[in-house]
């Protein structure tokens, strides 16, 4: 058995949070509290935070296709070293993931790697073209967990409804990258700062349109929406008011969406370019806002790697995408417990138990008999973030050289230790 | 004894009429197969059958039902006739009744045809199938056959599976198994399955295994191959595997229930050959008991008209 001692365990699917011992032995938790039983290994939690493994619901792994970015192992060691011990794979590889033989190519992958558990998003149409519906329930079968045309948003209404239908009938949810495909072309925020710093803008409204359209197609059609990424204000008062319909959706926001605005990207720099982009200080206020009022539901990172070679680029050629795996909760810690917006508890909540239930899956608790997925932090540690510590094969951080607090010491996968820290 | 003039869908039937139909239903299917026991009892009737949408065995099924009986049959050629040259529906149906037809078969791809018909001449119309409105004689030789194998309508459980959007025959079930006392499922992918038929009191599951659990009479519906291109699922294969009924799906079925299919089955797609081809299945009775039904009904209604014409008299 192993003993984790004297943590401050916080489990919100069970309403805990006390200093304890947490009893791990062979893949489940056994006991929580005190106890006598024999240890092969004790670790000394004291002073430090113990919660259920971090579920991150937007990732992108790149892996097939795009293996100098990223690849399944390398993405599950950052993760693991983020404390993340379920994460989300996104469709948009190269084959897209819309067929039973890439999901499993995916798992399998996954089984290779640190342990971390992988479970791929299928896409909603097939090669992410938007003409015809994936294999949306051969994937089911083989694992996956929602389905999403991440990157891309399936613009024919009278698809989007199938899609939902289908999906529903499958008992998935449907993913929106919510980003309306006529409002493109931009590189960062369309506003004061895209006109000052003579940078092509990307609208709001092209977030806000798609919420508003997918939120009505969820309302008749009774899918669960999860809306991915919020950016912006009016993409909260939009899902505000879908919630306040009844319309059954849940909301994920970034790290970068509520610790950083527009005004970083005087420098040029493409590791601060990402869809949605940065936005203005009053959407980082109103995101805040909606951690705090549970408008956003969950913390994703949008995980995406890319090689240095294509952010060294212009803004405007520069892919979008920035890498969140390894800063994901110190950031989170840093500015939103620090700062008295979120408990601890309802921190935890939102990027372990909530996204947990969203997926249907059975992680995001540490309690007897449940999977030892588990994550203990030394919240009080405090660093400079340091992209060449990272172990993902990218480097595209906006937050290199940042400080904050919250290093993560152990990540347990399955009762395994993946990442560990001392 | 039927109270209308016209044979338009289930909904207007009361469950007397049901009855009666299946009642002499029965006698009829001694007839099909024992020439002595065929008889002119409409001899001098006529009847058309006008098809503006495909069809064999409904088209020849009531091409038997009346030659079995004596009646003089005709059928419209919809791709040679005068609709061709613009003729509209009503100007069409008014020129055969002024012929002196009895009773008109008509199918059409548009709901409500037969009904907008049925105002306009004195024949009797019998709905063939509207859009995707009704199918009663579809679902009256359903119902028949249902009640010959299992001999009670009260509390059994139907399972209805396939595209229930598009399908009349689904409908026209539905309504009709609810009237009489049945416990009908419907099961199928979440686009196939929109339509609300909660509302017509039918259970909605979009798990063909755990809708097929228990069940005495499981349907299939055919796959109308255009639904495909019309981006409903994603492909036949896994339509077929996650949608369609095998054997395996057909072993959690109740004790001796029965396979049905309005036919033509897409073999391989919503049922497997295997099951199709075995005795659980009464897909071929079913056209037997077209036949028969549709007999019963040209009968019943014929001397329903019969006696409306006597009491005018009187």
């Amino acid at each position: 058995m192993i003993r984790i001692t004297n943590g401050l365990v916080i489990n919100p699917a069970t309403n805990l949070e006390e200093v304890t011992d947490v009893w791990v032995q062979g893949e489940k938790v056994v006991h929580i509290g005190p106890g006598n039983y024999p240890s092969r290994q004790v670790i000394n939690a004291s002073g430090k935070w113990v919660i259920p493994g971090i579920v991150d619901m937007h990732v992108h792994l790149r892996e097939p296709g795009f293996e100098h970015k990223e690849t399944i192992a390398t993405g599950c060691l950052a993760a693991a070293r983020g404390g993340i011990t379920t994460m989300c794979c996104m469709p948009n590889t190269n084959p897209v993931i819309d067929n039973e033989c890439i999901v499993e190519f995916i798992n399998s992958m996954a089984k290779r790697a640190n342990g971390v558990n992988v479970i791929p998003v299928g896409a909603i149409t097939k090669g992410l073209v938007g003409d015809e519906l994936a294999n949306i329930g051969k994937m089911k079968e083989f694992g996956i967990c929602g389905i999403s045309e991440d990157g891309k948003t399936v613009m024919d209404s009278a698809l989007m409804q199938k899609a939902m239908l289908y999906a529903k009938g499958l008992g998935l949810p449907v993913f929106s990258h919510a980003e309306d495909m006529t409002l493109i072309g931009g590189a960062m925020n369309a506003g004061e700062n895209a006109l000052k710093f003579g940078i092509k803008g990307l609208p709001r409204a092209a977030e806000e349109i798609i919420i508003a359209r997918d939120m009505i197609l969820a309302k008749y059609t009774g899918c669960h929406l999860h809306i991915c990424h919020v950016s912006s204000r009016g993409g909260v008062e939009l899902i505000e008011f879908g919630k306040s319909l009844g319309i059954s959706i849940t909301a994920e926001t970034a790290p970068h969406y509520f610790t950083l605005d527009d005004s970083v990207l005087e420098d040029y720099d493409a590791n601060k370019k990402m869809n949605p982009p940065l936005r203005t200080a009053d959407d980082v206020i109103a995101i805040k806002e909606a951690l705090q009022k549970g408008i956003i539901d969950a913390i994703a990172t949008d995980h995406a790697p890319h090689h240095y070679d294509e952010k060294d680029q212009p803004i405007e050629d520069a892919p979008f995408g920035i890498i969140g795996l390894e800063t994901s909760f110190a950031l989170s810690y840093t500015h939103l417990f620090k700062t008295g917006i979120l408990t601890a508890m309802q921190l935890v909540d939102k990027m372990s138990t909530t996204p947990a239930k969203i997926l249907g899956i059975d992680k995001g608790s540490i309690a007897e008999g449940k999977i030892a997925d588990l994550t203990i932090i030394d919240v009080d540690k405090q660093y400079e973030i340091n992209s060449n510590d990272f172990v993902s094969k990218a480097r595209n951080t906006p937050f290199n050289g940042m400080q904050v607090n919250g290093e993560v010491c152990y990540t347990f996968v399955k009762g395994n230790i993946v990442y560990k820290n001392d | 004894m039927l109270r209308n003039k016209d044979l338009l869908g289930i909904k207007d039937l009361e469950v007397s009429e049901i009855m009666s139909i299946i009642n002499l239903a029965r006698l009829m299917k001694q007839r099909i197969n024992n020439k002595s026991l065929r008889q002119q009892n409409l001899k001098n009737e006529t009847l058309i059958t006008l098809f503006y949408e495909n069809s064999t065995r409904t088209k020849v099924s009531f091409n038997m039902a009346a030659w079995y009986q004596g009646m003089n049959v005709t059928d419209l050629e919809v791709a040679t006739s005068s609709m061709q040259k613009g003729e509209s529906l009503i100007d069409t149906a008014i020129t055969l009744d002024r012929m002196g037809i009895d009773y008109m078969a008509i199918r059409h791809e548009k709901t409500g045809a037969p009904h907008l018909i049925a105002k306009h001449v004195a024949a009797s119309i019998i709905n063939a199938g509207d859009g995707a409105n009704e199918h009663p004689t579809q679902s009256l030789l359903d119902l028949y056959t249902m009640y010959e194998k299992k001999g009670s309508f009260e509390d059994l459980n139907v399972t209805i599976i396939g595209d229930i959007n598009h399908s009349r025959v689904a409908r026209s079930n539905v309504i009709g198994l609810k009237k009489l006392g049945a416990n009908v499922t419907l099961a199928g992918a979440g686009t196939l399955l929109t339509t609300g038929m909660e509302a017509l009191g039918a259970r909605v599951c979009f798990d063909v295994a755990e809708a097929v659990s228990g069940a005495d009479v499981v349907m299939g519906l055919r796959i109308q191959m255009e639904r495909q291109n019309s981006g409903s699922f994603p492909d036949l294969r896994e339509y077929s595997q996650i949608y369609g009924i095998n054997e395996e799906i057909f072993s959690k079925a109740a004790k001796d229930a029965i396979l049905m299919h309005p036919a033509p089955v897409n073999r391989g797609v919503e049922l497997t050959p295997e099951l199709c081809d075995s005795n659980i299945s009464a897909i071929d009775e079913q056209v037997t008991n077209g036949v028969a039904v549709r007999m019963a009904i040209l009968t019943l209604l014929h001397d329903r008209n019969k006696s409306v014409l006597k009491s005018s008299r009187r």
